[in-house]
């Protein structure tokens, strides 16, 4: 296994840019996940990590080694496609054992790390069987069988939970996470999944237009988002966002929102005044008359043990995730009080989050770790 | 709109069914008819063959077949009495029509030649159709567009408009009536087809298959050969049949460009006829052993052959 480092990694197909200037590390052992929608350039550095694109410029070191220009099969990394690309004129068994004739392997040791593979991933018994007539699941077993009897450097993976049912899915989600637990494989995951990416991954990357939003933990990525963007990417609902007028001085506690004053954690910039917005998560919104944020009820959603309930205010609409004992009617006038600790500033041009008293935890640990 | 009715699922009633059935019937027999019709001829002998009314039903004979394979003198009961036993059964039936078995024809190795030629220059057409069309699949050709525009192009007119300039060229090249000549001229009528059928194909087969193989260590050529090739089959082998059959079945060129040493079995059979009376069994006899290869070939690939054409007829 090895740590993967991607440095100013960069791809442009003649004028289209599909990955810009993009940097991270994925450390040894960990579960990295790529998140991003559909184009956002994140199948296409994991493709330029496989090397079956070569990058327009920037570096791509596999445990220390530039393997940027090498071809696919000199990087010695397993990758497992979206649509598994099983060899249909093979059987199971010859379809994992596949990478290993490719190593000249003798056939009795073939068949004993093939026989292992799948007894780790509970197929053994299909090893003869065509790999046409397999349930989703259960491809989805063979092509991580084919990936895993390497024993790589590192695993990529390109949205290899797509085309599964739900129910699968979650079932997968799980047995794959519970796979890297046990084998501590180096593994970039590539998925616009949110729920996938923020069940499996040690960090996640969210990239949108070819840029790295933001590179951190899920936790970090939900409380701290750095970009609007990001904010707006995850969570379901997503982030509402309040605008709001001027500018903010270091040291700031509160914001005027729509004519009310509403307690912020302390800004630790000063920003120039600007169109800004402020980010909270529906489930820190709760209803509360004495309030002067004020809206109406727009609609709920019951979900069993919570709601979503859509609120119109002078800002638009912004959906609070509340009990679901609460009783509400269409139309109602509700007052929202805000979890000041919990939300984020955002200047609206940039997308850019304002640094504040959320961001010290953050901040702390990196400064320890430098 | 029309086109709706012609996806319909509605299953077939029965009335429909037997209608189907019988114009289905009727065609086989019709199309199959002078097929039957060369079949028994080349069982008979030189007087039945032209008996009227035709007869249906006759003593089979063997002597078209040993005309075809030799070549006889007529001569004088005299000296016919005058040698030893027959040596078989060729050799009995040409007595007695007062002739003698002079030596063999040349049918045998004008089938040869045909074999040669239409099996050579299929594989050529299939080989080089089959690496173009996986290149002008996968690979980011410059001018790729026209390329394939140029390759069609090339049959635009019927081939035996240029005949003359390649008759010429031929001959400058000392390319005429050599099985070389002939091989080179069907794979570059086929090798259009050939490319854009497989091209077709192989646009089907998900590029994934030959990424996963290059990540698994493969290089490009073994993971072609490793996963493309065995899912091309059926196309290769619907390619392989229509380019053999237009290979073996070709008159025109090969009457024009090959007399001799290379000429092939189309050119030769008419031949036949001129030889000693109209020899209508003999012809037949050729006739019916021509059919043979490309028969056995058909038959041998018909599961590929039918998959293969609907699966390029059904494309998305």
């Amino acid at each position: 296994m090895a740590e993967i480092r991607v440095q100013h990694l960069r791809k442009a197909f003649g004028d289209f840019v599909a990955v810009q200037d993009s940097n991270f590390v994925v450390e040894d052992g960990e579960f990295f996940v790529m998140l991003g929608p559909s184009g956002c350039g994140k199948t296409t550095t994991l493709r330029m990590i496989a090397g079956l694109e070569l990058p327009t410029g920037g570096q791509i070191l596999l445990g220390g080694d530039d393997v940027t220009m090498l071809r696919a099969r000199e990087r010695d990394i397993a990758f497992v496609f979206q649509l598994f690309a099983l060899y249909p004129h093979m059987n199971v068994r010859k379809n994992i054992g596949f990478p290993l004739l490719a190593q000249g392997m003798p056939s009795a040791e073939i068949r004993t790390r093939v026989e292992e593979t799948a007894k780790l991933l509970r197929i053994d018994h299909l090893l003869n069987k065509s790999v046409s007539g397999l349930a989703g699941g259960d491809r989805q077993r063979v092509a991580l069988g084919r990936a895993i009897v390497r024993r790589p450097k590192c695993f990529l993976m390109d949205e290899p939970l797509g085309t599964l049912d739900t129910e699968f899915r979650d079932l997968m989600v799980h047995e794959l996470r519970e796979l890297h637990n046990r084998i501590h494989a180096t593994t970039v995951y590539v998925t616009h999944d949110q729920m996938e990416a923020m069940s499996m991954a040690d960090k996640i990357a969210v990239m949108n237009h070819g840029v790295i939003e933001q590179f951190g933990t899920p936790r970090e990525i939900y409380d701290r988002p750095a970009t609007m963007f990001v904010a707006d990417f995850i969570g379901s609902p997503p982030m509402n966002f309040l605008g709001f007028g001027g500018g903010l001085a270091k040291g700031a506690r509160e914001i005027v929102v729509q004519g009310a004053k509403v307690a912020v954690p302390e800004v630790r910039e000063d920003i120039a005044p600007a169109d800004m917005a402020l980010g909270i998560r529906p489930e820190h919104i709760r209803f509360d008359d004495a309030s002067k944020l004020r809206g109406a009820i727009y609609g709920t959603e019951y979900l069993g043990t919570t709601q979503i309930v859509a609120v119109e205010t002078a800002d638009g609409l912004i959906k609070a995730r509340v009990p679901a004992e609460i009783r509400l009617a269409t139309g109602d006038h509700v007052g929202l009080t805000l979890s000041s600790a919990r939300l984020s500033l955002f200047e609206k041009g940039s997308g850019r989050a304002v640094r504040t008293a959320i961001h010290d935890v953050a901040s702390e640990r990196r400064a320890r770790h430098g | 709109m029309s086109l709706t009715t012609a996806h319909s699922v509605v299953a077939p009633s029965a009335n429909s069914k037997r209608i189907a059935g019988t114009i289905i019937v009727l065609y086989a027999l019709i199309s199959i008819v002078p097929l039957l019709w060369i079949f028994a001829t080349s069982f008979k002998t030189p007087p039945d063959s032209i008996a009227y009314p035709p007869k249906i039903l006759f003593q089979p004979s063997l002597e078209g077949y040993c005309n075809l394979f030799t070549t006889r003198t007529r001569q004088t009961p005299d000296y016919i009495n005058s040698l030893g036993p027959a040596t078989g059964f060729c050799d009995e039936t040409t007595r007695k029509r007062n002739m003698v078995i002079a030596g063999p024809s040349n049918f045998l190795p004008r089938f040869v030649n045909s074999l040669i030629i239409a099996f050579g220059s299929t594989f050529c057409a299939v080989f080089l159709g089959t690496l173009s069309a996986y290149g002008f699949s996968r690979f980011k050709v410059p001018l790729a567009d026209d390329l394939l525009f140029f390759i069609l192009s090339t049959r635009f007119m019927p081939p035996i408009a240029v005949a003359i300039p390649i008759y010429l060229m031929y001959r400058e090249l000392g390319l005429s009536d050599t099985a070389l000549g002939m091989i080179l001229l069907y794979t570059a009528v086929n090798v259009s087809l050939a490319v854009w059928l497989l091209k077709g194909f192989i646009d089907e087969i998900p590029r994934e298959y030959e990424e996963a193989a290059m990540i698994d260590g493969y290089t490009r050529l073994q993971a072609f050969w490793r996963t493309v090739l065995p899912q091309a089959t059926t196309g290769i082998a619907a390619t392989a049949i229509f380019c053999l059959i237009f290979a073996w079945n070709e008159y025109a060129f090969a009457a024009l460009l090959t007399s001799g040493t290379a000429q092939t079995a189309p050119p030769f059979i008419p031949t036949i006829i001129g030889e000693g009376g109209q020899d209508w069994p003999a012809v037949a006899a050729g006739t019916t052993i021509f059919l043979v290869p490309i028969l056995v070939f058909t038959i041998l690939l018909r599961k590929q052959l039918l998959r293969g054409i609907t699966f390029g007829a059904v494309r998305k």
